[in-house]
């Protein structure tokens, strides 16, 4: 968090130790790793990352080696009377890691495990398309100004003020079973994927929109456009680059927000729909079993709140090393 | 500063319509796109053609879009009536039409709904911002230090917690082990106790997340604020510290908080509804969900506009508010 102090030793060091090693030009990405890797809340955040990402990944392969199919019911480890797990701790033991779901017995490891699937493909796919509409308008709005930013600006104030996550359940409501050749959860993620990303891109539109407002008033940016270049030239070969930095890190920063969507989405009932699994949908069916089954809803629960939190610290790392001036 | 109001309301306006025009479309136009038609969605899929050719008379739906908009916009401010097969049924100002589901009038169904909505979101508004202003004015006066730690290390976990998974947490907990609240929902009018009784956990599920945002808004704005001259300035002649960061300090700090707040409100009406659906509060959130899942278009078409409404609206007023607490600001 205080990181200026610690950074004025450091380069001391390195002018008090000049004679072995020769001065070297670094990158800014290079500065920024170096930076990033002394950050070890953010490594720490980057390398939980990095792990579900590999559980998304093989899910299948662990679900193998440590637990049952996801849908495949196990009723002789419900108690009939009551639906509720035998045992204590929901059900919990070497054979089934974290527990059985109650009534139908399924395995909770699994659905945990195939959950981080669903969630995070909708939250990068999300970010993608919220990073694609706002960088091109917010470039767009920034560069020519104008009617044209005037206009872009607008929508993404009305875009930022809208009661969003109400509009979403409504807009998902009304989609139909199949379509783009594509059916059962299959259309329920791309729309997620779509709609999540539609209703993010004013907030990266606008961080890039403020940037472009300030650097095609730069020198080179005067020197290209004398040279002769020309408008799209200027806009994805000279103005692009000089906001991947910010670009990279509000897409970090999007993701959680995005995972948090979706498993509300689905916790709603707007999301994707069993027999797929996912952690939001799990969290609902557990409003109405806490009472009998209180440990159903941990594992889902914690699942949603580790991810988000090493995105928050991976992103935050991100920024700070990407940004010295700490601001955004 | 007339003219600005005057301004600011034509452009509030403008925007709810475009609101109104765009959800109209999107639940009136995109489920016949699909095939699903929403005459057939009223009367059920089992009904003949020719009571579904019924309902589409009566409800205009066979109208181009527009004039269908015309008539839903006109219908908001004198009223509707809605003539076929018969009968007529009038809809009284303000019309949001009949539920598809219970054939009731929408206007009252929402106005029943708004009570529980509007004591959770203020209840957790008052909650949040003294929660986390304060949380994050003491972690910005005593940086570094065990309290600052743990206030923001709480702060992060805050803001990385599903509203519905602490809900769960704290019902598990309070309600059903401990047994300390009921944790149900009874109108103010009727028992202000219980009515405190039963929102306390929603109120704590809800500004758990937005005091976690704010305290750490509070604290890097206020140790922005700390380091300008002014402030120097005010200890050096010789003010008090209470007076220096209660009075000078605080000022300049409540103007960032002021503009999220506006910008929350739309969020608060998403998280809103995720706690109502946790807790099972009958306002306007679960109301949408149950809508949602009976294909109900005309509620769910009055909630949105009336969030819709009640963002916009907090909007004008978070904007106006600035200039009492930053006299720098002109509104032109």
């Amino acid at each position: 968090m205080t990181a200026p102090l610690p950074d004025t030793s450091a380069a001391g060091a390195v002018v008090a130790d000049v004679p072995p090693k020769a001065i070297e030009g670094r990158s800014p990405w290079r500065i920024a790793w170096t930076r990033l890797k002394r950050d070890r809340l953010a490594l720490a955040g980057g390398v939980v990352v990095v792990l579900l990402i590999l559980v998304a990944v093989f899910a299948p392969l662990i679900v193998d080696l440590l637990g049952h199919p996801p849908n495949e019911y196990h009723e002789e480890r419900i108690d009939a009377l009551l639906g509720t797990p035998k045992g204590a701790w929901g059900g919990m033991d070497g054979d089934f890691l974290f527990g059985v779901e109650p009534v139908n017995g399924r395995d909770v490891f699994s659905r945990v495990v195939y959950g981080a699937r669903v969630s995070l493909l909708v939250a990068f796919l999300a970010a993608v398309v919220a990073v694609a509409i706002g960088t091109v308008l917010g470039i767009v709005a920034g560069y020519f100004g104008g009617w044209v930013d005037t206009l872009i600006s607008r929508v993404m104030d009305a875009l930022l003020a809208f009661p969003q996550l109400l509009f979403i359940i409504a807009l998902v409501s009304v989609v139909p079973n199949e379509l783009w050749g594509l059916s059962g959860s299959g259309v329920r993620m791309a729309v997620l994927v779509a709609v999540i990303g539609f209703f993010g891109w004013p907030y990266v539109g606008r961080i890039v929109r403020g940037q472009t407002l300030s650097l095609r008033e730069r020198e080179y940016v005067e020197a290209a456009r004398s040279l002769g270049a020309g408008r799209t030239y200027i806009l994805f070969r000279e103005l692009l680059p000089n906001l991947v930095a910010p670009i990279t890190v509000y897409a970090t920063l999007m993701i959680p927000t995005n995972v948090l969507t979706e498993a509300a989405l689905s916790f709603l009932g707007a999301g994707v729909k069993s027999p797929t699994s996912s952690w939001g949908q799990m969290l609902s069916k557990a409003v109405n079993t806490y009472e009998s089954d209180p440990m159903f809803m941990v594992f889902p629960g914690l699942a949603i709140f580790v991810t988000v939190l090493a995105f928050n610290l991976f992103g935050d790392g991100v920024r700070d090393a990407l940004d010295p001036r700490g601001s955004r | 500063m007339f003219a600005y109001l005057v301004r600011r309301l034509f452009a509030v306006i403008v925007m709810l319509l475009v609101v109104t025009l765009v959800t109209f479309l999107i639940f009136f136009t995109i489920p016949s796109l699909t095939g699903a038609d929403p005459a057939a969605l009223y009367v059920g899929k089992q009904a003949d053609p020719a009571t579904i050719e019924g309902i589409r008379q009566k409800l205009g739906l066979s109208d181009p879009v527009l004039v269908q908009f015309w008539h839903f916009v006109t219908g908001l401010f004198t009223g509707r009536d809605y003539t076929g097969g018969g009968t007529t049924d009038h809809c009284p100002a303000p019309c949001f039409g009949f539920s598809f589901r219970t054939e009731q009038p929408v206007w009252p169904i929402l106005l029943d709904r708004l009570p529980p909505t509007l004591s959770l979101a203020g209840g957790a508004c008052v909650v949040w911002l003294l929660v986390g202003v304060s949380a994050g004015v003491v972690s910005a006066l005593k940086r570094g230090t065990k309290i600052d730690r743990a206030a923001m290390t709480t702060a992060l976990a805050g803001v990385s917690l599903p509203i519905y998974f602490t809900a769960l947490l704290l019902l598990a907990l309070f309600k059903f082990r401990l047994g300390w609240t009921t944790a149900e929902y009874v109108p103010l009018s009727e028992d202000p106790a219980g009515w405190f009784d039963g929102l306390v956990l929603p109120w704590v599920a809800l500004a758990f997340l937005f005091a976690a945002m704010y305290a750490r808004l509070t604290r890097a704005t206020m140790m922005e604020v700390l380091g300008e001259d002014y402030i120097r300035t005010a200890r050096a002649k010789g003010l008090t510290e209470r007076t220096v960061i209660g009075k000078h300090a605080m000022r300049s700090t409540m103007t960032p908080i002021a503009t999220i707040l506006g910008m929350d409100l739309g969020a608060l009406v998403g998280s809103a509804i995720l706690t109502e659906s946790a807790f099972n509060l009958p306002g306007l959130g679960q109301a949408a969900v149950t809508a949602i899942s009976n294909k109900d278009l005309p509620v769910i078409l009055g909630v949105v506009l009336v969030a819709a409404s009640a963002v916009v609206v907090a909007n004008l007023v978070v904007d106006l508010l600035y200039a009492v607490i930053d006299p720098r600001v002109r509104l032109s």
